[in-house]
């Protein structure tokens, strides 16, 4: 049985669920930690791996039985007291980067990680250049009288105005 | 005999198309009417060559005519009617058939319904669409022969990959091919505008049906995967981050800037260098989709490598028409006049940042999708991007374009007043508010951000119809007032309207079904019950039934809730006996919005049965939305404004709503 309750109304019965313990398929009974804060961790750390032998799964959903040797492995680290990044630094030294789903940031994946927020940050800078030179130009072209400015604001809004290009 | 006749059309087609490709374009050049004129009729030629050949195929895959090596691949004489006739698109061959017959058939429509098109650039839309078609009627003939023969002829087929064996897969290809293909339009209209080196708001009004039409399918077409993946692969997920799933997320992405941007085009002329760049890549992101599903690349790269006829033809594809179209718009963009000026809080400059984020967010799919492959590819490194890197780097990028989303219809062109939108948007923020504070009080133990997103949510849907409440002055004027106001406004406003409702409604069920689904994984005896959210679910009991090609393992559950039953259950495995394959079926139960989700695991020696339960709250909500956004799109497509063939004249009838003041 694995409960996987994240609302507070139902964890009772989910632990109630979890005491009765039956046997199960991906992560089975037998392989939870004892304690549930340990065992939550390991749950986290087994959605950041990647079952090497799957298409695209993680340990935490495959029923395949590296995943099973993963997930123990895991739990044999956390139990011996590694924190986070040290079961998943033993994890990659063991596997390579490939176990990771969420790859490191190193020189190999700098483009990886930068790609979409350079995009961002690029789009941004250039429409805030762009909108400060149309003001400029906007501002220049106020060389005119409030009358002037007036008839001209009507005119734009005419034409700017539903349909007008229509 | 009907193979070969299909085969003969085929190549027809191919020759048709280098006419089609060749004649208007040059008539355009030569301003010469009776050669651009000659676009349309070869046009539909073309179409009807295409569907003869598409025919012929369906009528050997109906017949399970043996003789013909797809069919032989691929089908089973027992294999149900329908799935005879989806099995035509179930595999490479067939699925690039009605990929080419998409592509001729939206060639064919222009050619019928684009009367009002100038002749000269009608011409050179019909001339690029068909230089599209030739390519890939050059790759089915020479890499992908649907109509091979095979001799001597074996008694049986082979059968279609059981998982491909749903109502889903019948629907779900075209449904998404439509779309892929459908933004090829939006590429020919691109290209033939730089070849004139003139776009206007006209252009953008010409390019948007078609634009809006490909949107709407592949929202449908992404949905529906999703919807076919989390009932088939048994695991209750709905978005996997799989690179097949990013190929078309990637297209629809800058469809959807797009579709925005060809608005500002078309109402205030401006943006348009930057809205043909984005009619050239989204159809290059159909392209790479393309490419990514059907070469086996995704696979594995040494694959790719060893067969790469295939692969490296697509290849050459996308590279000839990426890089062609790129340099003629690095050659004639700067020709192209800019239009208006907008101060940055304005319709436009929201518009605007729709763009840059949506485009950003594509950006962020596109590298996690291709980054891995081409790491191996140029250094052998094999590295995973799974869905950890997008939920990280997709999630924080589209927050803010859902964000803006309710105060764009409220910016008035070229200058908005900000505090006025905000203004406008009180009950949103309002009904957010509460919401958040709902979910924050009554389900505590949850993500600590998920009350947030469904917050975000809420506001999304209820601010997506202040818009409407301000041009109906609902609330403010006597109701009969803002009803008649209402039926006023244009469709394309409420399609708007209901599009970014959609967009919220989607993001509540995803937060809801990640944030609060529960689940439980049990092994039973006949008459056990397990528990999961609220309800007793008791196993009674494993039968045997058989299938027109499978046999099927059944596990039978009751759903009980206070004692009484409220459902049923009952998921299998199927052995499919052609290929020996093993498939689990699951089985849902739907409770308004939220569904219970069983799936059936191994028998064991024990005489318990493995059962997976999952209880998804508001998960319908997922693709519910997706279905309301598409309805949106529906209803923009009907605007008068947009309608083929439709006056000019009369394209706006909303002056009249404005308010006087």
């Amino acid at each position: 049985m694995r409960p996987r309750r994240r609302s507070g109304r139902l964890s009772a019965a989910a632990l109630a669920l979890a005491l009765l313990a039956a046997p199960a398929l991906a992560v089975n009974p037998g392989e939870q930690l004892p304690d549930p804060a340990q065992e939550a961790r390991a749950r986290e750390i087994s959605a950041e791996l990647r079952c090497m032998v799957c298409q695209n799964q993680s340990i935490d959903d495959s029923d395949a039985p590296l995943a099973k040797d993963l997930r123990l492995l895991v739990r044999e680290r956390i139990r011996a007291g590694d924190d986070d990044k040290q079961v998943l630094a033993f994890l990659t030294e063991r596997y390579g980067e490939f176990v990771l789903l969420r790859p490191r940031l190193r020189g190999e994946t700098l483009l990886l990680w930068g790609f979409a927020p350079a995009i961002l940050v690029l789009g941004l800078a250039g429409y805030a250049i762009w909108a400060f030179r149309a003001r400029r130009r906007t501002a220049a072209a106020q060389g005119l009288t409030e009358e002037e400015r007036v008839r001209v604001e009507a005119l734009l809004a005419r034409e700017a105005g539903p349909g007008a290009k229509g | 005999m009907i193979a070969e006749a299909g085969h003969y059309a085929l190549v027809l087609a191919l020759a048709v198309a280098l006419l089609q490709a060749a004649l208007p374009l040059w008539g355009a050049r030569a301003r010469d009417a009776a050669l651009m004129g000659l676009g349309s009729p070869l046009a539909v030629a073309q179409f009807v060559l295409v569907a003869i050949s598409f025919a012929a195929l369906t009528h050997a895959y109906v017949t399970s005519d043996f003789s013909v090596l797809n069919v032989v691949e691929n089908s089973h004489s027992a294999k149900p009617l329908i799935y005879k006739i989806s099995g035509v698109w179930g595999n490479h061959e067939g699925s690039l058939l009605l990929w080419v017959l998409i592509l001729v058939l939206f060639g064919a429509l222009v050619a019928l319904f684009g009367r009002n098109l100038p002749l000269r650039l009608k011409a050179d839309v019909l001339a690029v669409q068909a230089m599209i078609s030739v390519a890939f009627l050059l790759f089915v003939l020479v890499t992908s022969n649907p109509f091979r023969r095979v001799w001597p002829a074996p008694l049986e087929g082979q059968d279609l990959n059981p998982l491909l064996q749903d109502p889903g897969l019948a629907i779900h290809p075209p449904l998404l091919y439509i779309g892929y293909v459908g933004f090829s339009m939006a590429f020919s209209f691109a290209v033939a505008a730089l070849l004139e080196g003139r776009v206007d708001a006209a252009w953008a009004r010409w390019v948007r049906p078609w634009t809006l039409t490909a949107w709407l399918f592949l929202t449908l077409g992404i949905a529906m995967g999703s919807y076919w993946a989390y009932y088939e692969l048994g695991w209750g997920g709905f978005w996997f981050w799989d690179p097949v799933e990013n190929a078309s997320l990637m297209p629809w992405l800058s469809g959807t800037a797009l579709l925005h941007s060809a608005v500002v085009m078309e109402k205030r002329e401006a943006l348009k260098v930057w809205t043909i760049l984005l009619a050239l890549l989204t159809f290059a992101l159909s392209l790479l989709g393309t490419f990514l599903v059907r070469s086996g690349v995704l696979t594995s790269v040494h694959a790719f490598a060893v067969d790469p006829a295939r692969g490296v033809a697509i290849l050459l594809i996308l590279s000839v028409f990426v890089g062609g179209s790129l340099t003629l718009y690095a050659f004639r963009a700067p020709v192209l006049k800019q239009g208006g000026l907008f101060a940055p809080v304005s319709r436009e400059g929201a518009l605007v940042m729709n763009n840059i984020f949506l485009t950003a967010a594509c950006a962020a799919v596109f590298i996690g999708t291709l980054y891995p492959l081409a790491l191996e590819a140029f250094t052998g490194e094999k590295i995973s991007v799974g869905p950890p890197f997008f939920n990280m780097t997709f999630g924080p990028i589209m927050l803010p374009v859902l964000m803006v989303m309710p105060f764009a219809p409220l910016l008035a062109w070229k200058r908005g007043d900000a505090l006025r939108a905000a203004q406008g948007l009180t009950f949103a923020f309002g009904v957010a508010i509460l919401g958040t504070a709902l979910v924050a009080g009554f389900l505590r133990g949850g993500p600590t951000l998920a009350p947030l997103g469904v917050g975000v949510a809420l506001f999304a849907m209820v601010g997506a119809f202040a818009e409407i409440q301000e041009r109906t002055k609902l609330f403010r004027a006597p109701l009969a007032e803002s009803l008649r106001r209402a039926r006023g406004l244009p469709s394309s406003a409420w399609g708007a309207a209901l599009a970014h409702a959609g967009v919220g409604v989607t993001l509540l069920g995803i937060v809801a079904a990640t944030a609060w689904s529960s689940e439980s994984i049990v092994a039973l005896k006949p008459g056990e019950t397990a528990k999961l959210a609220g309800m007793e679910l008791t196993f009674d009991g494993v039968s045997q039934r058989k299938g027109p090609n499978y046999r099927s393992t059944i596990a039978a559950l009751t759903v009980r809730e206070d004692g009484k039953v409220i459902a049923t259950l009952e998921p299998g495995r199927r052995l499919y006996l052609a290929r020996n394959m093993d498939l689990s079926e699951s089985s849902i139960a739907t409770f308004g919005f939220s569904q219970l989700y069983a799936s059936m695991a191994e028998e064991r020696d024990d005489g318990q049965t493995g059962l997976r339960l999952h209880y998804k709250p508001l998960v319908v909500l997922i693709w519910l939305g997706s279905v309301i956004m598409s309805l949106g799109g529906l209803l923009s497509l009907a605007d008068r404004r947009l309608r083929v063939g439709a006056p000019r004249k009369a394209a706006r009838p909303a002056p009249a709503l404005q308010p006087a003041e």
